[in-house]
């Protein structure tokens, strides 16, 4: 049991919430950029929130189910359709065997997540199905989907027999868990290293996210920043949003394939709980930032973490119950 | 030895204790014990721990923090390394692991050991002997995985990085960028002044350990000629 990809995405690639522990080897934890999608698309279809779920990046690729799934995407909302007909982003979706997905328009957002209830049957490797590109290895063969990959299902009875596709008639709400103002940034060890005016730039500004911003980090086009000296750094361990300050006075937000050591000065960080709603920004759009305290950092984290895990009961449960009706109506 | 040292917040979900900022084997060791102690108390907590010159990241699950009671969870994790950093046990610390590289600084594999040579008005045999005369410390592995930091090389044989990058550095490739020396684990675009090249994988997706140096090995170079190179390639 398996699907199939006809046509080849952009980039396409098996991600879950990362590649933790070895970091001191030099391998950075990749996962998904947006971890909230992942988690929403994974509870719709009753899997745990971590779950290897395929990223796709606009245009994505066309996928053929060889057998009946449930699932679900959430995320950016690429226009999907399963045999043109119109499905939409968050909520669970019963897929008939020899159907196809596709995408046909990005209308908002970067990156979608695809969740197949019951999960894919992959290898992991050093304890994740993350696709790491650099030593191609994790995920599907350690590289992005190509035409003509099968990846096996871990679901291998056909779960209803009718063959009509279904959207599921509920919904996860997932405007609350994005942050939709200005991205939260707390202060990073170099906070001072640029002049007082250039601060204030960072705060009040406005950027753009360069176009050649990838899974490994976000360059920004704005006003470079002023320093009074020149910081010469030795290369220390990084993490996950940590904004950079270049020698041209440009800044660059690590994110998730970021190397694990740097030595430009670190002037912010954004903060975890704002990380997801920066990855579903795209190449040209603007972005701003404000300033919050490391408790409210921690607080904001905290509340998504708690609505995350009521959504994923709240969601297994819907989906058990139809489940069960389903096979009560049709015995 | 107790060297001052400084524990501070980095983003919310991680924190860096930075010693003194200098490249050195007696801070890096402080580092390393540091590293050693955390790694041997098993935290549920941490998810990484990465040691550098003269500091060592700390990156935690906020969340599990939270759902422990731990609250604020930064403030929790800041006492607590506080507390680990005093006193570090060094029961758990392991030697050093002494590695023999084999190197072959042949020209053909050491695209700039010849100009290495020239600008310095010494014979490419200098260059080499100056580079294997010293026992190296893997101060930290970044950059690519398993690529190894290791230094200091002689003042003789400091170079600034090259100006133009090359596209694609062979796996294997031993470089110089400033005071430091490494090794390419894999095929990779790339910066250093390549003076030579190591048969031996230094990383692999299908052994355990899939990088072969990490933090804190005190690394050798041991010249081999084109021949021996090759014999070692097949092997492997």
């Amino acid at each position: 049991m398996s699907i199939t990809v006809i046509q080849q995405g952009i980039s396409d690639t098996i991600q879950d919430t990362g590649r933790y522990g070895y970091q001191h080897l030099g391998i950075n934890p990749g996962g998904a950029m947006d971890r909230i999608a992942m988690a929403v698309a994974n509870s719709l279809t009753g899997n745990s929130a971590g779950e290897a779920v395929i990223e796709l990046h606009f245009p994505a690729g066309r996928y053929l189910f060889e057998t009946a799934a449930i699932i679900a995407l959430s995320g950016a909302d690429f226009g999907a359709a399963v045999n043109n007909i119109p499905v939409p982003v968050n909520k669970p979706v019963y897929v008939p065997a020899a159907a196809t997905l596709s995408f046909t328009r990005p209308h908002a957002g970067a990156r979608c997540y695809l969740a197949v209830r019951h999960g894919f049957a992959l290898t992991p490797w050093l304890g994740s199905c993350s696709t790491h590109l650099k030593v191609a290895m994790g995920g599907f063969a350690g590289r992005a989907l190509h035409k003509g990959d099968r990846i096996a299902l871990n679901n291998t009875q056909l779960l209803l027999p009718d063959a009509q596709l279904k959207i599921l008639p509920w919904t996860a709400g997932t405007q609350s868990l994005y942050n939709h103002a200005a991205i939260r940034i707390l202060p990073g060890s170099c906070w001072q290293l640029p002049d007082e005016a250039s601060r204030q730039q960072l705060l009040t500004g406005s950027f753009r996210i360069a176009q050649h911003s990838d899974r490994m980090g976000f360059r920004l086009n704005g006003p470079a920043m002023h320093t009074l000296r020149k910081e010469e750094q030795l290369s220390a361990g990084v993490c996950r949003g940590a904004i950079q300050l270049l020698p041209d006075g440009q800044l660059i937000i690590l994110m998730a394939d970021h190397q694990t050591t740097g030595g430009y000065p670190l002037i912010a960080h954004i903060i975890t709980a704002d990380i997801p709603a920066l990855a579903q920004r795209q190449p040209g759009q603007s972005i701003q930032f404000s300033a919050v305290t490391g408790e409210t950092a921690e607080e904001l984290l905290w509340q998504q973490e708690k609505q995350l895990r009521y959504l994923q009961h709240a969601c297994r449960l819907r989906l058990e119950k139809w489940l069960l009706q389903y096979e009560a109506h049709r015995s | 030895m107790n060297p001052e040292y400084v524990i501070n917040p980095l983003g919310d979900s991680a924190i860096i204790v930075t010693w003194e900022q200098r490249i050195d084997p007696a801070v890096h060791a402080e580092v390393m014990k540091t590293y050693y102690h955390l790694r041997s108390l098993t935290s549920p907590y941490i998810t990484d721990l990465i040691p550098a010159y003269a500091s060592l990241t700390i990156v935690f699950n906020t969340a599990q923090l939270r759902y422990s009671g731990h609250k604020p969870a930064m403030q929790w994790m800041m006492a607590w390394v506080r507390e680990q950093v005093k006193h570090p046990e060094n029961r758990d610390i392991p030697a050093p692991r002494e590695l023999h590289i084999p190197a072959c600084y042949d020209p053909s594999l050491a695209p700039d050991i010849t100009e290495m040579a020239a600008s310095r008005q010494v014979a490419i045999n200098d260059i080499i002997a100056w580079h294997t005369q010293t026992v190296y410390t893997v101060y930290l592995t970044g950059f690519l995985p398993g690529f190894p930091y290791m230094g200091k090389v002689c003042a003789a044989l400091e170079t600034p990085r090259r100006k133009q990058p090359r596209l694609q550095v062979p796996a294997g490739s031993i470089g110089i960028a400033g005071a430091q020396t490494g090794i390419y684990p894999i095929t990779s675009p790339g910066g250093w002044n390549i003076i030579g090249q190591t048969p031996l994988r230094m990383f692999s997706t299908t052994a355990e350990e899939p990088c072969y140096c990490r933090p804190g090995d005190k690394v050798r170079f041991i010249p081999v000629t084109l021949e021996v190179f090759r014999q070692i390639q097949q092997e492997q």
